[in-house]
């Protein structure tokens, strides 16, 4: 078994982060743990602008955002990096197990940080009847999809949620050449910030539906149409009001969910309701030591705010060490 | 004439009126910074966008690269400027910053991320 006084899960905005916070309060044997071949968490996907207006004073774009910080990182000698690991046992009494290529390791954290992000909500969620063709997927999957690896998952898109992602993947797909038909949303404004709705929706004249729902998709093996209604001040159907949108791509855009398994499995209080932990300070969980940060602490709208809050969690957590807490 | 407008420079969105005149900006209300008039002047008079995508890698660790126009584009030129990008073809190790196409819409196309050889 491994010993680190400070062990922090997550290689993203809100761990590397509070990585280097922790390092300039002095602690100086981290390790850090990234699943992903790469530090830089979901950044690595945001190939678009809008990152850092409040941190570095600049316009970057995700890449770049998380660029500055694997640079740091990487240049500090207290920080060591251990990549493609994940892991999959947490105890309570902060001991760590994480599987790596060819082998499986233990580490006992003297203070562990919690940075895991968050995740998609899905269709299951939101309850969609109609049948389970091939072609729906989370904003997210399909950004990863397209910035990534290179491919285009449709060519006729229907957008269900207004969320941030999900307005980015409409301007994305665009560019791309494929025809986004239509975003849908069951409230009466966007839920993602009012700059993509204008540069990414109103850019393009993309149809842009609020107080909608999507009622049925239908298909038998790939999407082939959904079924969208308006909805009143109640949340019930309009009669007359249903209309059909060919198409054979449906992305879910509804709401990111803090993860927080592994604490879980630790035996930490989480919040049923948000999925965040639950705990009588700020960024700390019911477990002594184990705190938590950005995402998986709870859902931010911007990178900027996940950095703030990081780096306040490295503090606390040196505090911690240096038996303050 | 008058128009209102969202300003995108930053996450407040401030909703603007912005009256005009012969392709010129007359008055803007609404923004709670110089940026968001001079983004209302450029939406009326040349609005620009930075574009940013990805260019396929061959032999490098990645297999898009990221990038993006080092300042704005005309807003027009965005669908024509993607299949510029589209025939793009990154062999060679770049760094984030490194100019990938110039005289790119007025603009440099730059890589927003690293690539290499190595871990291919």
């Amino acid at each position: 078994m491994i010993n680190k006084d400070l062990v922090i899960v997550g290689g993203g905005p809100a761990g590397m982060a509070a990585a280097l916070s922790a390092r300039d309060a002095g602690v100086r044997d981290i390790l850090l743990l990234e699943r992903d071949q790469y530090l830089g968490g979901i950044l690595n996907q945001c190939i678009h602008t809008g990152f850092g207006i409040y941190h570095f004073k600049e316009l970057l774009t995700g890449c770049e955002y998380a660029g500055r910080f694997i640079s740091l990182v990487e240049r500090s000698r207290e920080i060591d990096v251990s990549l493609k690991s994940f892991v999959v046992r947490l105890t309570n009494d902060r001991v760590l197990t994480f599987l790596k290529p060819g082998k499986m390791e233990t580490v006992r954290a003297k203070a562990l940080i919690m940075a895991t992000g968050c995740r998609e909500r899905t269709r299951e969620m939101i309850h969609i009847p109609g049948t389970r063709p091939a072609g729906v997927f989370s904003a997210g999957l399909a950004q990863k999809l397209i910035n990534i690896e290179g491919l285009l998952p449709g060519k006729e898109v229907v957008i269900v949620g207004s969320g941030d992602i999900g307005l980015i993947m409409a301007r994305r797909f665009t560019l791309e050449g494929a025809r986004v038909k239509a975003v849908i949303e069951i409230q009466k404004q966007s839920r993602g910030l009012m700059r993509n709705v204008v540069q990414c929706v109103h850019d393009f004249d993309i149809p842009l539906y609020f107080s909608h729902r999507i009622s049925r998709i239908s298909g038998r093996d790939r999407v082939e149409k959904v079924e969208a209604v308006r909805v009143d001040e109640q949340g019930n159907d309009v009669d007359g009001s249903r209309f059909e949108i060919l198409c054979d791509t449906i992305l879910v855009s509804v709401g990111l969910i803090p993860e927080n398994e592994l604490i879980e499995m630790a035996g930490a209080k989480i919040d049923s309701a948000t999925n965040a932990p639950l705990s009588k300070e700020l960024n700390t969980t019911s477990i002594p030591g184990v705190f938590a940060c950005g995402n998986c602490y709870r859902v931010y709208d911007l990178v900027d705010s996940v950095t703030r809050d990081a780096q306040v969690c490295g503090r606390m957590a040196a505090e911690f060490l240096a038996g303050a807490r | 004439m008058k128009k209102e407008m969202i300003c995108i420079e930053c996450p407040k969105g401030c909703r603007m009126e912005v009256y005009y005149g012969d392709g010129k900006t007359v008055e803007v209300n609404g923004n709670m910074c110089p940026r968001g008039r001079e983004y209302a002047a450029s939406e009326i008079e040349d609005p620009r966008r930075i574009l940013t995508s990805s260019v396929l890698c061959e032999g490098l660790d990645l297999r898009m690269l990221p990038v993006r126009t080092d300042k704005p584009i005309p807003k027009q030129a965005l669908l024509q400027a993607m299949e510029r990008i589209r025939k793009i073809r990154v062999k060679e190790p770049v760094r984030a910053g490194d100019v990938i196409a110039q005289d790119f819409f007025g603009a440099n196309l730059i890589a927003t991320r690293s690539a290499t050889r190595e871990n291919v």
